[in-house]
């Protein structure tokens, strides 16, 4: 299979939301991974000396009311934060891709009973069932996993399925059916790499949903538990200090706002890239 | 005569229909679409029949449930004289029967090169052995259907329509099939390519004795490669005959609207036998009758009660209570040369 065809090379090319998006990422995970060494504090160490101290050289985005370094902080909750939305967006899109496209293929009841359940899913507010999850089964990294993997699933295999029950009529899978190949090869090979293109779009807006719910959690308490740091706790602690110290809830907010802007221009690009060709 | 390859006896379908939530309130029954009524045919080996009629005859679900995408309610069809039911190996089906389908630019997946579409085949069917025969035998089927085997890296949308119909025709033969299924195989494609198209189906039953069901709305091209034709109408078999008696000799008042509606390429002939008007009656209720009564031009008061037989004279059957039997029929003629007529 050719992935890279000089037809996407030159579509790349033209593609500018996509290459800012790719290097926004690019300046986010080599942050992630490689701040926190560069950073001289650690994030956690207190400092009762120096709080609330204002952005200086030495502190490039102030310190805390409790003196910890607010820089090292983004950067260590980045990391943090990055691992688990990761997780929080491929645990539903493997999940709901695979139910979706098992889904679509068999059709009847199976079918039928798969989408009742997403239908009942579906009738609830994201944030609603994600924050009575987490609340029933207590704040834990585990638990979020859990949470946004149950509720966010049912979006990819509303796609996926989708697009399947159209792939499933056209010809080329007709011929795989008339051939005698088995379904698993069907699905697999014919049918999934034709189908999968929007689902990894939607992945791409579901990063963006991610961060917010994870972030959301932790300034409600009921994600990453402190004192490991994290952006939403982070803006969270900064709202006391808001006339003193507004650099504390800000540059987390920011971070935040980057990771957004940086996977909502992916996904348009890759929208874009990916488009089927005629 | 030799044995059938493929004969099919009596064989239904229905589709039923979505109901609505009038349908369910009003708790009327759920409709079907009969979509096959009845239908028999046999295939021999080597020969070509022509499935011949207006869209929405049923000619494409007969192909469908040949090549075993759609099953059958009623009735039995017999590959070499055993039955091929419903859950039957689809393997073992997919190397006696396979399928070329109308629209070449959905028929191969856009993702994978012209050279893994084929080599698949062989690879799925264990056919051609290790790897690197496999490529020979790649290579012999891009010959066998008149392309250069250099364009095997190919993917699919850089290819024309007619280069993707030969290719779908040799994904076919990969499996070695003794017949093929071909579903208007040609009506999307331009007619320069079309008659190459035909040409290759030609060559091929020519050399490999594979047998054709070809489906098709084009009665000249029907007439240039059938040895027998099957009109359909309404969901059966209204006549069916050895390719050229059905041209020069029809019965049913259809297959004489049909043939009368065949453009003629010299302005100076007419014909003086009216085409058939009107539309095809809602296939969710047919006539009680005969189901062409209601655009027949012959039609006697037998039709619209009595559902007509297929009556066979010979290779020749009709289901007809009034075939035009005595009637003169002038053959409007080919844009093909046709053999000892006229």
């Amino acid at each position: 299979m050719k992935l890279l065809s000089q037809e996407t090379v030159r579509r790349f090319k033209q593609n500018r939301n996509l290459q800012v998006g790719l290097f926004l990422l690019a300046v986010i995970v080599l942050t992630s991974l490689f701040g926190p060494s560069l950073v001289p504090y650690d994030p956690e160490e207190l400092d009762f000396g120096n709080p609330l101290l204002a952005p200086t050289l030495q502190h490039p985005f102030g310190t805390d009311d409790l003196g910890r370094d607010v820089l090292a902080r983004v950067v260590a909750a980045g990391q943090v934060d990055m691992q688990v939305v990761a997780v929080c967006v491929l645990l539903p899109f493997l999940i709901g891709s695979t139910i979706g496209l098992v889904s679509g293929y068999f059709g009847g009841w199976i079918d039928r009973v798969i989408m009742r359940f997403v239908d009942i899913l579906w009738a609830f507010p994201f944030y609603v069932l994600v924050i009575s999850i987490v609340g029933a089964l207590g704040p834990s990294t585990t638990n979020i996993y859990l949470a946004f993997s149950l509720v966010v699933w049912i979006s990819f295999a509303r796609i996926v399925r989708g697009e399947v029950l159209l792939a499933r009529r056209l010809e080329y899978t007709l011929a795989a059916s008339v051939l005698g190949y088995s379904h698993a090869r069907i699905m697999l090979r014919h049918i999934l790499p034709n189908v999968i293109t929007p689902a990894i779009v939607f992945m791409m807006a579901d990063v963006v949903l991610t961060i917010l719910g994870v972030t959301s959690l932790g300034f409600l308490g009921l994600g990453i538990q402190p004192p490991t740091p994290e952006w939403g706790v982070m803006i969270a602690d900064g709202r006391n200090f808001i006339q003193d110290g507004w650099w504390i809830s800000l540059f987390p907010g920011l971070a935040i706002v980057l990771v957004g802007l940086t996977f909502t221009l992916i996904g348009d690009g890759l929208d874009d890239l990916l488009r089927p060709k005629a | 005569m030799t044995e059938p390859l493929l004969s099919i006896h009596h064989i239904s379908k229905t589709f039923p229909m979505a109901r609505n939530f009038r349908d369910v309130v009003t708790r009327s029954p759920r409709q079907t679409l009969r979509a096959l009524r009845d239908v028999s045919l046999t295939v021999r080996p080597g020969e070509v029949v022509g499935v011949v009629g207006e869209s929405g005859c049923g000619k494409s679900t007969l192909g469908r449930c040949i090549a075993g995408l759609e099953t059958p309610e009623h009735g039995d069809m017999l590959w070499q004289g055993a039955p091929i039911s419903a859950g039957e190996n689809r393997r073992t089906r997919a190397r006696h029967i396979q399928m070329v389908f109308q629209d070449p630019y959905a028929s191969l997946n856009p993702r994978m090169t012209l050279g893994q579409t084929l080599e698949e085949v062989l690879r799925v069917h264990g056919l051609a052995g290790d790897a690197a025969r496999r490529r020979e035998r790649v290579d012999e089927l891009m010959l066998m259907v008149g392309l250069a085997p250099a364009l095997k890296e190919r993917l699919p949308h850089t290819i024309s329509g007619g280069q993707r119909q030969r290719i779908c025709i040799a994904r076919a033969l990969a499996a070695e099939p003794q017949l093929i299924v071909a579903d208007e195989p040609v009506s999307a494609l331009d007619a320069s390519v079309q008659a190459q198209i035909i040409n290759l189906l030609e060559d091929l039953r020519a050399k490999l004795n594979i047998a054709l069901i070809f489906i098709a709305h084009d009665l000249n091209v029907v007439r240039h490669i059938s040895d027998r034709v099957a009109v359909m109408y309404l969901g059966e078999i209204v006549e069916t005959a050895a390719a050229e008696a059905l041209f020069t000799r029809p019965l049913h008042p259809y297959t004489r609207g049909l043939l009368a509606a065949i453009p003629i390429p010299d302005p100076k002939r007419r014909t003086s036998v009216p085409s058939v008007e009107g539309e095809i009656p809602d296939p969710l209720s047919p006539p009680i009758g005969c189901g062409f009564s209601t655009r027949c031009s012959h039609v006697i008061h037998p039709c619209r009660v009595r559902h007509p037989d297929l009556h066979q004279t010979g290779e020749h059957g009709v289901r007809c209570l009034n075939p035009a039997a005595t009637r003169p029929f002038a053959d409007p003629g080919s844009v093909y040369p046709a053999t000892g007529n006229q």
